[in-house]
């Protein structure tokens, strides 16, 4: 095939592409128009059903929250997967990093950056947490809230050095953490069928009124399982990127 | 109280930042710069979806898109060149 010939075979196919394209474009609904049925309907229940004004956070933790699960199961695999790729392996030892180019004079880490690294360690934990426990009453979340907390453990890498990010956050405790954070929000529906009731049925007090902190039964629990899930598997993750960025083959 | 027409204008100025800075991340040819790009481009995207009124997905765009993602990248980048040595 000449270049000429691929050029026209090309021009044929992408012409198609964009009649399609086009004529699909018809079918859509107009700008800003939800046209299914389920928006509605939830906005106008999940108040009154589940005590929490944090809609969003309803759908994911209650109404589907079986498909919740099966996200936080990938995290998990994804997070227990990067554990046995990166194992330090048998001929692997630790060894000082080295600069790339050798005549260049390496600069520490100036006092600049750890100082702001150490100041935002303390806003930063305490901002996730902070999402992390209140999906029930603001757009947030266990999964947001998580990453955030996990943040604070790598500014702690930048303020200082990695013994001590390893030292405050040991492999087996992280493993431990991750674990009951997944097993948490599985065991949560366990109950309810326990109680005869459907797989994470809230089957907790939903609380006095809409918008309290403790109000919303298993959607807070479960935010809260999450959220120490999340910022475990983040540490491990990038824990075991940063062991293998200063692990070299012998 | 926003008007409908201002609203508007700043999703479609939204919308032509967000597709501008897609475009830097894929000309950009440095690995290290082009993650950089990448994380200025998941900025871009959580104000995508504040103004479109999701909250909660700027949230998560910000934690994963700004700071998680560039970061695991940048580390796999010093591996990968550790390696190439």
């Amino acid at each position: 095939m000449t270049p000429r010939q691929r050029l026209w075979f090309f021009a044929i196919g992408a012409a198609g592409l964009v009649a399609c394209y086009l004529w699909a474009f018809t079918g859509l609904p107009g700008f800003g128009n939800y046209p299914g049925p389920y928006g509605q309907e939830i906005l106008r229940q999940a108040v009154g059903q589940t005590h929490a004004t944090g809609v969003v956070s309803a759908v994911n933790f209650e109404y589907r929250g079986v498909d919740t699960i099966g996200e936080e199961f990938i995290l998990f695999t994804a997070a227990a997967g990067m554990s046995v790729v990166l194992r330090r392996l048998r001929r692997e030892r630790q060894a000082q990093p080295v600069d790339e180019a050798g005549s260049r004079t390496v600069p520490a880490t100036s006092s600049a950056v750890r100082v702001a690294a150490l100041l935002l360690v303390g806003p930063t934990a305490v901002l996730g947490w902070w999402l992390a426990s209140h999906a029930q009453t603001t757009p947030s979340g266990g999964f947001q809230g998580g990453v955030l907390l996990a943040s604070a453990f790598i500014l702690i890498y930048l303020a200082g050095e990695f013994l001590t990010f390893r030292r405050l956050s040991p492999v087996a405790l992280l493993d431990a953490v991750e674990a009951a954070g997944a097993g948490g929000f599985v065991a949560i529906g366990l109950a309810a069928i326990a109680m005869n009731l459907p797989y994470l049925d809230n089957y907790l007090p939903l609380g006095q009124y809409p918008g309290a902190v403790s109000s919303s039964g298993t959607i807070a629990l479960i935010s809260f399982f999450v959220g120490i899930e999340v910022a475990a598997a983040f540490v491990l993750i990038i824990g075991e990127l940063l062991e293998q960025t200063l692990l070299r083959s012998a | 109280m926003i008007s409908a027409g201002l609203m508007n204008t700043l999703q479609v100025t939204v919308l032509v930042l967000v597709a501008a800075g897609a475009t830097v991340v894929v000309r950009t040819r440095s690995r290290i710069r082009q993650v950089l790009a990448l994380s200025v481009y998941g900025m871009l995207l959580a104000i995508l979806f504040l103004v479109f009124q999701a909250p909660d997905v700027t949230l998560s765009e910000l934690t994963v898109g700004a700071i998680a993602l560039p970061l695991i990248l940048l580390l796999a980048i010093a591996k990968v060149r550790k390696r190439e040595q």
